[in-house]
């Protein structure tokens, strides 16, 4: 292993793809992704990667192409952004239903109107439930080993399902960090060729993505939701193996701060290193607070989360998005689905931050911890430093 | 997609993909008519006509040069019954 490099988190991203050895790259240029598939198409350009390049017209055919190129058994990248993600809708189904291992990443930028090009979590929550394994990256290391480890687990012939890794936009993205990079050999002997379960091959062909009648369609759904349950336990193997082979360790769900902690702090991204400063800087005050980090999205890894928050009184949901018209922002939804069926339960506090790429501070966390304290924060959903009259 | 397809979720191919192409001809298509093309052939000039106006190609000449209607496919559709110059086609309950 050589030593720490300080780089744009991007262009991490980007050797990490190199070195997964991808065949194929369909992508579609949008702030703030574009530094990633810039580099990229560099090191096709120059020869470094030997891989396909293909400079598509719009999102939706970025997918597509990646589709294809995917079915035809080449090991597929691509990566997005808000309206570029929300251009690709339609095919991204597609991918988890024909059940093909492609990687993305997902710089995440919150949707227009107005326009905005600074990160929240809008775009991908609004992918929800396109049945791909979806990861969150926090900082650039974990934006560099998980882009990796994406391949390994989306091939896995247990899996066989797109992955997306998150990493948010400009946070992130446009941020220049130190990375640990791995050498060749290691990632080499780590990730073997793709090894497609099934392939578009004129001696042997088959039919992908044809009708799926009443009698079937229902089936078929269950049978890539199943596969994305299970893959649950192959993210957690792979982390594993990730941790013995590189001395990384990662898990579906993240604890920090003292394990008694009676209040805690639900975050997904980059905010995370924020709260983890808050946490710490509270812990020294004297009070009783830590924090769980969801780095598994979907399949939402429910009982490492309640394990994660067993004991604790109180629970301040942070998210990154709107769910406009319903109870709570998408995270704390999820959560409190959850919580239903246990004896006993937490009281959920939420806070919607950070939207449009709204600093969040330490001093921000500090104040919403008091608050929540206080009973002072709305018992539906909080949206963290908004201007009002009223 | 064959009668094949029509099993547990678990026997399902990957991503639902037919690995035996052309297996569509296996699907039995014809099962939700109510009524079916019987032909007289007393009246049946064997013009074939009924056979070009099938929306789905399932009347084709057999040896004898009359055109029966392959009752695996037909949907009932009456279209058979209503273009035959002969009028040799009803439609009875199936
Ligand atoms: S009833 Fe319709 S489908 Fe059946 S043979 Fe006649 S034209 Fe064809
Ligand atoms: S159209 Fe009528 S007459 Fe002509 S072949 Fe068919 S059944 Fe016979």
């Amino acid at each position: 292993m050589t030593k720490a490099k300080g780089l744009e988190v991007s262009l991490a991203v980007a050797e990490a793809v190199k070195q997964a050895n991808v065949d194929v790259i369909a992508a579609y240029p949008i702030t703030p992704q574009t530094h990633i598939v810039e580099e990229l198409s560099v090191y096709v350009a120059n020869g470094e990667l030997d891989a396909e390049y293909v400079p598509v017209e719009s999102e939706h055919t970025a997918m597509s192409a990646s589709v294809g190129s995917s079915a035809a058994g080449a090991r597929t990248y691509t990566a997005t952004s808000a309206q570029g993600l929300a251009l690709m809708h339609e095919i991204l189904f597609i991918a988890s239903g024909l059940r093909l291992p492609i990687v993305m990443t997902v710089a995440n930028r919150a949707l227009s109107a107005p326009i905005s090009i600074w990160n929240d979590h809008g775009d991908i929550m609004a992918e929800r439930d396109i049945g791909w394994v979806q990861i969150f990256a926090e900082n650039g290391q974990e934006a560099y080993d998980l882009s990796i480890a994406a391949f390994k687990i989306a091939e896995d012939h247990r899996v066989l399902l797109p992955v997306c890794v998150n990493i948010d936009g400009f946070i992130l993205t446009h941020m220049i960090e130190p990375v640990l990079f791995i050498d060749q050999k290691k990632i080499d002997a780590f990730l073997p060729p793709f090894n497609p379960a099934l392939t578009l091959d004129p001696k042997k062909p088959v039919t992908m993505g044809p009708v799926g009648v009443p009698e079937v369609y229902a089936e078929s759904r269950k049978q890539c939701e199943q596969a994305l349950i299970n893959s649950r336990e192959i993210v957690a193997e792979v982390f594993d193996q990730w941790g013995k082979t590189f001395d990384r360790n990662y898990k579906l769900i993240e604890k920090n701060g003292p394990d008694e902690a009676k209040s805690l702090f639900i975050t997904m991204g980059s905010m995370g290193e924020t709260t983890m400063t808050a946490v710490q800087e509270l812990t020294d005050s004297g009070e009783s607070v830590g924090q769980v980090r969801i780095r598994l999205w979907r399949p939402f890894p429910k009982k490492e989360f309640l394990n994660a928050i067993a004991g604790a009184e109180e629970l301040i949901i942070i998210d990154r998005a709107l769910s406009p018209g319903s109870h709570n922002g998408p995270v704390a939804q999820e959560v409190k689905a959850l919580l239903y069926d246990e004896p006993v339960k937490p009281r959920v506090h939420n806070v919607i931050a950070g939207l449009g790429g709204r600093d969040v501070t330490v001093k921000d966390f500090k104040k919403m911890y008091a608050m929540s304290r206080k009973n002072e924060l709305d018992p539906n959903y909080t949206i963290w430093g908004v201007r009002s009259d009223a | 997609m064959a009668e094949s397809a029509i099993c547990a979720w678990q026997k399902l191919e990957l991503g639902t993909a037919i690995t035996t192409p052309g297996n569509s001809a296996e699907l039995r298509t014809g099962d939700w008519k109510t009524l079916r093309p019987e032909t007289d052939r007393e009246k049946c000039i064997k013009c074939g006509m009924c056979s070009i106006y099938c929306p789905e190609f399932c009347i084709s000449e057999a040896e004898d040069g009359y055109y029966p209607a392959d009752l695996f496919y037909c949907k009932g559709c009456g279209i058979c019954a209503n273009e035959c110059p002969k009028k040799a086609i009803s439609m009875i309950m199936d």
